[in-house]
């Protein structure tokens, strides 16, 4: 097999992780080949929305990295071209009784102790925010650190920016990860041929337990199923990023049932998204028509205007899983040389700017910006797939 | 006929759908204080008994396969979007226009007649206005099929219905396909079959001077169709050559009542003067606010415009096309596997008796390949005796001319036929060259064809879904029904050689998941499911 040109690091997988890892590590002076089987963000970074969140995370590490990221793509905003349709434009989460409100005000308060601007609106102004919002509502509380991008195009931009240090093999799938007699990762085989690299990232998202498995190591990652909707262009209708706060009540009271809103929010493009379900039912995009349901009662609850609005389509996508809900980041003891960056589950858009500074850091032997121990990509142990 | 749109379903003494009760709750308590919006409260008022078989389509495949299995004792319901049956084909202008002769913009009008008398006698529900936006295995029911549909899709007046069925026929349809060459959004061009529908539906011409151009049949009949209504039609621009036809005789031989038709079109149009320009086409619209005149030019063997031959022609319309694309969203929806057809398009793959590789969803017609209503029908009747045959158990019946047998050899010889049409006329891969960077190629998102090359070129789209996410080409909305072939197109080519390294996998067709928009209010009215046993899906996000 011919052998081709070798690089400082190799990333499979151009979704919206991977290109954040090329972006960092080419800043940091390495040369990355990024591959992937298909066209940029053509996985789940292509089929999801583009909230950056801190606003649903309760302190712990994973509200640490979207701390960390929500600043990165605050800069990023700057170096990127306005393709990228970045808006800081904030997060309202809103309760409509009493004790949902209570609930949400206790959670605001455990955040804003970790760090997160948090605002409480009373009832009565929640429609100085948002004056399409139903009327009725006990309260709410503004995030304004919550902010979105197009990802797709965060992805291809994040790319292009990171100059001629990055080159990208598109259409080439990675079928074997290459080993030295010492178990060492050497490289990468496609059918093309093999690729060098004295570091490979796996980035291949909900596709990551595979490229693992490839490698001889396990990584439960599992896809997760969300639908959005999308409507038909309209003026500003929402200006936020909304949605209602009966899932904080659910965290609150302990219940296994994890039960979240729709998030409602306008496009500059003119559409809003409603977005997003999530079940685990393997990589099936039949389409659920109970989902487009609840998904569309949801948002005309809270936004009344919507309901003579239409759909014009809807997605479906699979986030990549992991089953303590955190991504796995950093070296694989197990395997010297491979670095894993997958499993942002719903929230890899907003991640993906501290774990491309992360891996950027590791790769080039450096300290990453934070702990990244609760990412140790080993945590769920040597045994068989399950 | 037993068929207006607000009849309740079924009925029939003889016929006696088999009534399986209802499985939508009765009480409106079950949805719960803010299940359904307000307007939504007639759903459910046609979740009435379980059919045997739910047609989509009433054109000719639709309405020959709802025939056929109703004769053979199926409860049966057609449901289509348009008003009155027909389809593409038979279209007729609506009763309110008073035509007294729509037979006569038709060749084929007895067996369209005959076919209504059918439809007349038989017990199918004909459900007329209804806009079917999914189809989805039953949740609660296994073995059958919920059938989503708006009706009245106009204005705010949509509401929900659902139709279940042990079987489905997919009878959609095609649309036509669109290639953009510059000043193709200007008024005045129009859709070569959307042209031939107006005057079919609404007896409207496009224009008095109007240039018909494409690649196709179809441009034949549609010239003489406007011609005969007394529009003066000074070119017929065909991109391909018929000498084709020459190369693949035997097929085409095989068919002397297509070829007739075609000699009856070729004379009606001497007899008006159209001159027919093969191998060329339009490759600029003139005008400031309207079509003015058109230029023509000559094109090579990989449809490049010979450089220097183009001829400027007046004209106030242009009516221009180039073949047709399968409607295949619904069975797309529906995971139905798929073939790529001798002239680029997607077709359902189909068993030898129509079934696709979903069992229990059939297909006839455009759905399974381009391929004319004498297909379209007999395809039809087919699928009708095979999910007769499937439903009830026995072997597929169906006599003399009606055999399965002679509608299989009936189906070869029209299907072959379509295809060697369809490979003379598929587009040229030099297409893209009558494009500048400023052609407008998604008009819904006003996405030109430089922005497409640069995403391919700079930014990593292969296809046209990451076309689509990086320019918004496809986003509006047509969703990419007007821009989809050219996109995909154009998608391949800017990659260059690469492509040919043969990593880059066959285009998949365009999912479109809502096969029409759907209110929110619409969606927010249907009905909970009321069955907690099966996986329930959790909508949350975080
Ligand atoms: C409906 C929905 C809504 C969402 N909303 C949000 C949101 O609002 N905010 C947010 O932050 N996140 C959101 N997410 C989650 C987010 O989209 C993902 O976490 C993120 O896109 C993951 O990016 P990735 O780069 O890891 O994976 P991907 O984008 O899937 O990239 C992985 C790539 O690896 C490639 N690949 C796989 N196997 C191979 C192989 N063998 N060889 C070569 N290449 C390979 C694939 O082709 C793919 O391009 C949402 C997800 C969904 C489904
Ligand atoms: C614009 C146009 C003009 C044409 N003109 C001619 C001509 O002049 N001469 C000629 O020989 N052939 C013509 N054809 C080709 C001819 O229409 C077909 O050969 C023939 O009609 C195919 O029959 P069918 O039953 O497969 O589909 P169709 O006749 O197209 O019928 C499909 C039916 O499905 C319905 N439908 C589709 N999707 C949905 C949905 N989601 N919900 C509900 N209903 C739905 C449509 O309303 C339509 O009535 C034309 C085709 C088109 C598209």
């Amino acid at each position: 097999m011919p052998t081709r040109h070798s690089s400082d690091l190799l990333v499979i997988g151009a979704g919206v992780i991977g290109a954040a890892c090329a972006y960092y590590a080419a800043r940091r002076g390495l040369n990355v080949t990024v591959v992937d089987r298909g066209p940029v963000a053509g996985g789940t970074t292509g089929a999801g929305e583009g909230n950056l969140l801190v606003s649903d995370k309760g302190p712990g590490p994973e509200l640490e990295l979207a701390q960390l990221s929500t600043s990165l793509w605050h800069e990023l905003s700057d170096a990127l071209p306005r393709e990228i349709e970045y808006e800081a434009k904030g997060g309202l989460v809103v309760a409509s009784g009493t004790e949902d409100l209570a609930a949400l005000r206790t959670f605001a308060a455990r955040q804003a102790a970790a760090g997160v601007t948090a605002e409480t609106v009373p009832g009565d102004r929640l429609g100085d925010l948002e004056p399409h919002l139903t009327p009725g509502l006990a309260g709410g509380v503004h995030y304004p650190q919550d902010a979105q991008v197009q990802p797709a195009l965060a992805a291809a931009h994040l790319l292009r920016a990171a100059g001629g240090r990055v080159r990208l093999r598109l259409g080439e799938p990675v079928t074997g990860i290459l080993t030295a007699t010492d178990g060492r990762v050497r490289g990468v085989r496609t059918p093309s041929g093999d690729l060098h690299a004295p570091c490979v990232v796996n980035a291949a998202g909900a596709w990551g337990g595979e490229l693992a498995r490839l490698a001889g190591v396990l990584l439960p990652v599992r896809p997760r199923r969300g639908f959005v909707l999308v409507t038909e262009p309209l003026p500003r209708v929402v200006r936020r990023k909304v949605y209602s706060a009966d899932y904080v009540a659910d965290v609150a009271s302990g219940s296994a049932a994890l039960q979240t809103s729709a998030v409602v929010e306008g496009t500059p493009a003119g559409p809003v998204l409603i977005g997003a379900s999530r079940e685990r039912v393997g990589f099936d995009r039949t389409l659920s028509v109970e989902v487009l349901r609840r998904l569309a009662a949801q948002a005309v609850r809270l936004f009344p205007v919507l309901a003579t609005v239409r759909a014009l389509r809807t997605y479906a996508g699979f986030r990549p899983y992991l089953p303590d809900h955190l991504p796995a980041i950093g070296h694989d003891p197990r395997r010297p040389g491979l670095l894993h960056a997958c499993g942002h589950e719903g929230a890899g858009i907003g991640l993906a700017p501290a774990t491309g500074q992360i891996i950027a850091a590791l790769a080039a032997g450096d300290e990453p910006p934070l702990d990244v121990r609760p990412f140790r990509p080993e945590r769920f142990g040597d045994g068989a797939a399950c | 006929m037993p068929n207006s749109a607000s009849e309740a379903p079924g009925g029939g003494a003889d016929s006696a759908p088999e009534a399986v009760p209802d499985a939508a709750p009765e009480d409106g308590a079950e949805y719960g204080p803010e299940g359904r919006a307000d307007d939504g409260a007639a759903y459910g008022a046609e979740c009435g008994p379980e059919y045997d078989l739910a047609v989509i389509g009433a054109g000719p495949a639709g309405l020959a396969g709802a025939v056929t299995a109703s004769e053979l004792g199926l409860s049966v319901a057609l449901l289509d979007a348009s008003g009155q049956p027909g389809g593409q084909y038979y279209r007729h202008p609506s009763p309110a226009l008073g035509a007294t002769r729509p037979e006569a913009l038709h060749h084929n009008w007895p067996a369209f007649a005959a076919l209504l008398r059918r439809l007349a006698a038989a017990e199918v529900t004909h459900l007329a206005g209804h806009h079917v936006w999914t189809v989805v295995a039953a949740p609660d029911a296994a073995g059958s099929w919920d059938v989503h549909a708006l009706t009245g899709a106009n204005g705010d007046e949509d509401r929900p219905g659902r139709v279940r069925a042990r079987a489905v026929l997919l009878a959609t349809g095609a649309y036509e396909r669109q290639l953009p060459f510059p000043g193709w959004t200007l008024p005045g061009v129009v859709g070569a079959g959307g042209a031939q529908a107006m005057l079919k539906s609404a007896l409207a011409l496009p224009g008095r001077r109007v240039v018909v151009a494409g690649s196709g049949p179809l441009l034949l009949a549609v010239a003489a169709s406007l011609a005969a209504a007394g529009a003066r039609v000074p070119a017929v621009v065909e991109a391909s050559d018929y000498l084709g036809y020459a190369r693949r005789p035997g097929a085409l031989l095989s068919q002397p009542a297509k070829l007739a038709e075609a000699a009856v079109h070729g004379a009606a149009l001497l007899r008006h003067g159209v001159r027919l320009r093969t191998r060329s086409a339009v490759t600029q619209v003139h005008g400031s606010d309207r079509v003015e005149a058109v230029t023509v030019s000559r094109l090579d063997r990989q449809w490049r415009p010979v450089r220097g031959s183009g001829r400027r022609i007046a004209c106030d319309a242009l009516a221009v096309g180039h073949g047709l694309v399968p409607q295949l969203e619904l069975a797309v929806g529906l995971g139905c596997t798929t073939r790529r057809t001798v002239d680029g398009t997607h077709a359902l793959e189909l068993g030898p008796l129509q079934e696709t590789s979903v069992p229990g969803i059939w297909a006839a017609g455009e759905t399974g390949g381009v391929g004319g209503f004498q297909l379209a029908f007999t395809e039809g009747e087919l699928a009708g005796l095979a999910i007769a045959a499937r439903l009830r158990g026995r072997a597929v019946a169906g006599e003399g001319r009606r055999s399965p047998r002679v509608l299989r050899r009936r189906r070869a010889r029209l299907r072959a036929f379509a295809d060697a049409m369809a490979a003379v006329h598929a587009p040229g891969p030099g297409w893209p060259q009558w494009l500048d960077d400023a052609t407008e190629v998604c008009r819904c998102e006003e996405v030109t064809a430089g922005r497409i090359r640069e995403a391919v070129a700079d930014y990593g789209a292969r296809d046209a879904r990451t076309v689509k996410l990086l320019t918004r080409a496809g986003m509006g909305w047509c969703q990419g029904r007007m821009c989809g072939a050219a996109v995909a197109c154009l998608a391949a080519q800017a990659q260059g050689p690469r492509r040919a390294q043969g990593a880059q996998p066959e285009p998949s067709p365009e999912r479109r998941p809502l096969a029409v928009p759907v209110r929110l209010g619409a969606l927010a009215a249907l009905d909970e499911p009321n069955s907690p046993g099966t996986a329930e899906p959790k909508p949350t996000e975080r």
